[in-house]
């Protein structure tokens, strides 16, 4: 029975269940980003003092709902079409258990409405972190276990598809990068899972009433296990699609295998522990246990990412040289195919995530500076920076590969999507500075009046952080402006866009196989190791100087910004 | 084209790593180093550091505590919340709750306190401004921490850990005099 089609730009080849899974996913994934858009433009709206859209009930169960939709469905329903895209279609080899997997699919989407409803109905305003004793309904609970044993399925199915290619020899020698940067993510997101199930089942049977009480601590210490770690497998994620991005785009390899999937490794040890960070001005915590977490753990992780800072745009240079390209220290990144959304995206991806969401994260992750950060609104500053220029950009690039390549359709309004990530990228970056900026001023986040209207007591913040306020909430309606270009071209290419393959309609967008005779593959060959490189390694010179020099300006942005903070701490009260 | 094929070599641990990344592992790896001791050096040099000083309690006992400190050094009112003068050097309590700071704190500057903070119900934030310290504050635990004011002045407590739907109005104070 054959069940692969071959795409015939890419000679990638599709398992028929694995493509119907994957688009169902990614078109699961972008229904969460179109709603987690419209409340984040409720939020940067209602923030903006002079603007002051929303009433507070209405803003803090809109800030509700843009955090869950954004931090977990939108970003795990696309995951987990990665993972089926690095083991089933990298791999060559069928997808294990597609009825599970179609089982897991089914739990997500339920968990994930489930959730919306509640939030929607009111009475479930509780943030995404759900801090107890404060109480949502059981169904807000209950949806989030539902999604997580879903995505746990899906991790499993990921794992199961592994071994069916080991076994039935699919391909040669070991996995790719991808695929090993993949398979990192999907063993950090179950033990993320695994904290989830941990702290929300009991929460859940404490808000119907069988549990008596959860301590306030306790929850704080392991719900980060999961909302920290889940952040991780973004970063897993994201960085195996930069690595998948510079191969597909300038044939980059990586500049040397040991060193990327070390560094992948370094983030299954160390990433979790790091999740400490969040508990820093906690009482009850040591500060022995404090530093131990946040030093030897979360270093070790932040090494990782310094190192892939340095290797995917490293591998993208090394192959530019090698066409040619070789004047100056930056011929090949001028002369980069910058009109093209999926360079585009990717580099702009790359550089905020490592330059503002990394150094703004090791910054307030230690351990005294957090003093002057924690709960400020530099913190979803911070995280903007990681996990919406780093991971959403970054799978919108993605997006714009897989239209032709898994949709089998064009682009639709190319010129749209050619401006989206400069749009998008450029929004959020200027309302993260400007957040950043506030938060460094005291501004709180997750806050609906900095005017304090209705207090007995009053106080008055300095104009200059309304004034960063209101140039932030305007990067931020333009970033919702960019996310919502990338929904415009996405639904537009997959309703509108010229058919590739005459097969592929409108129901085949949403999961639907194409017809039996496009899988015309039965098994395709074995996938050969990548070609030997002539070139000899380790010479005299550096591969990549330009990299080099672009690693060194953000070591030492780095360097000045943390000291910049430590000095700021020094002037405030003395505590001991 | 290998970040997404097997790699090139069957044993490619064995392929030696290139002078480069050799070099920028090692300089991150010391500025990691640096990093870490840079929270321990503080620990002993530096002049902001919390206590680790915190004890399990209940609402009732914590309310106890604040309420003897209220009566025993009420020095005025604002806005209906007693303005307390507690000794230098003393235990000094304030309570969280939904919404306000209680009481008002008065402190002489350049005196140290032993201030103990809890909640009486859910999840608050200490975000004492416009100095910008941050503080998570939980029910059922009682954090100390000593404070050392160094200017003198009237500072807000406001609450930054979001506690339902009057968040926005939980305002607190603390004043500091010249001695």
């Amino acid at each position: 029975m054959a069940q692969f089609r071959v795409c015939p730009d890419t000679g990638f080849y599709f398992d028929k269940s694995a493509e119907s899974l994957m688009k169902a996913n990614a078109v699961a994934g972008a229904v969460a980003l179109l709603i987690a858009g419209i409340m984040a433009l409720g939020v940067v709206l209602t923030r903006w003092q002079e603007v002051h859209l929303l009433p507070a009930d209405m803003f803090y169960q809109v800030l509700t709902s843009h955090g869950i939709n954004a931090l977990i469905f939108w970003i795990i329903f696309f995951e987990v079409a990665i993972l089926y895209f690095a083991s089933s279609t990298l791999l060559r080899s069928r997808l294990a258990a597609p009825r599970w997997a179609w089982t897991g699919f089914a739990l997500m989407l339920i968990g994930a409405v489930m959730n919306n409803v509640a939030v929607l109905q009111g009475n479930s305003s509780v943030m995404m972190t759900s801090y107890v004793p404060m109480q949502a309904e059981p169904h807000f609970y209950l949806g989030l276990i539902l999604f997580a044993v879903g995505a746990l399925i899906a991790c499993f199915v990921f794992l199961g598809t592994l071994v069916i290619a080991r076994d039935d020899r699919t391909y040669d020698g070991s996995i790719p990068l991808v695929t090993f940067g993949a398979l990192t993510a999907a063993i950090i997101a179950i033990f993320t899972i695994a904290c989830g199930a941990i702290i929300l089942v009991p929460t859940f049977l404490w808000s119907i009433g069988y549990i008596h009480h959860i301590d306030a601590a306790m929850y704080r210490v392991i719900w980060w296990g999961l909302g920290h770690s889940s952040q991780q497998i973004n970063v897993a994620a994201h960085v195996s699609v930069w690595y998948l991005i510079t191969g597909v785009l300038f044939g980059a390899r990586p500049m040397s295998e040991k060193v990327s999937r070390t560094a992948f490794l370094l983030y299954i040890f160390f990433l979790q522990l790091a999740s400490a960070h969040h508990i820093l001005v906690d009482p009850g915590i040591s500060s022995e246990w404090k530093v131990f977490n946040t030093s030897y753990a979360m270093y070790l992780a932040v090494l990782a990412s310094m190192i892939h800072g340095l290797t995917v745009p490293g591998a993208m240079e090394v192959a530019q040289r090698g066409k040619g390209l070789t004047k100056g220290l930056f011929e090949w990144l001028r002369k980069a195919p910058w009109g093209n959304p999926v360079f585009s995206g990717f580099f702009i991806s790359l550089f905020t995530f490592g330059f503002i969401g990394g150094i703004t994260g090791v910054v307030m992750g230690t351990e005294q500076i957090n003093l002057i950060i924690h709960n400020t609104i530099y913190v979803p500053a911070h995280f903007h920076a990681t996990v919406v220029t780093g991971t959403t950009l970054t799978f919108m690039a993605l997006t714009y590969l897989l239209i032709p390549l898994l949709f089998r359709r064009a682009v639709f309004l190319p010129w749209v999507a050619k401006m989206q990530p400069y749009v998008f990228g450029g929004g959020m970056t200027l309302m993260i500075l400007f957040m950043l900026g506030a938060g460094t001023l005291g501004v709180s986040r997750r806050h609906w009046d900095m005017d304090f209207t209705g207090a007995a007591l009053s106080f008055e913040y300095p104009g200059t952080a309304y004034m960063m306020m209101a140039v932030g909430a305007i990067g931020g309606v333009l970033g919702v402006v960019g996310g919502a270009m990338y929904l415009i071209v996405t639904v537009g290419s997959l309703l509108f866009g010229k058919k590739l393959d005459e097969k592929a309609g409108f129901l085949q967008s949403f999961g639907v196989p194409m017809p039996a005779s496009a899988y015309n593959v039965e098994q395709p060959e074995r996938l050969p190791m990548a070609p030997q490189v002539v070139e000899e390694h380790g010479s005299a010179g550096f591969e990549a100087p330009g990299t080099f020099v672009l690693a060194m300006g953000l070591l030492v942005c780095f360097v000045v910004y943390y000291f910049i903070n430590w000095d700021y701490l020094a002037s405030v009260w003395p505590l001991s | 084209m290998t970040s997404f094929l097997p790699p090139s070599e069957r044993i490619w641990w064995n392929v030696p790593v290139g002078k480069q990344e050799i070099v920028w592992i090692g300089i991150a790896l010391v500025w990691c180093l640096i990093m870490f001791f840079m929270m321990p050096y503080w620990h002993i040099y530096g002049k902001q550091n919390l206590s680790n000083e915190a004890y399990q309690t209940t609402p009732a006992k914590f309310q106890a505590k604040v309420d003897e400190m209220v009566e025993k050094y009420q020095v005025g009112e604002e806005a209906g919340i007693p303005i307390v003068r507690p000794p230098a050097g003393s235990d000094v309590y304030m309570l969280g709750r939904l919404w306000q700071w209680y009481p008002i704190l008065e402190f002489e500057k350049d005196q140290s306190y032993r201030v103990h903070l809890s909640s009486m119900d859910w999840n608050h934030g200490f975000s004492l401004q416009p100095v910008n310290i941050n503080l998570q504050i939980l029910p059922g635990y009682e954090m100390v921490v000593t404070m050392t004011p160094d200017q003198a002045g009237d500072y807000a407590v406001v609450c930054n850990e979001y506690c339902g739907i009057g968040h926005h109005t939980m305002l607190g104070k603390i004043i500091v005099k010249e001695n």
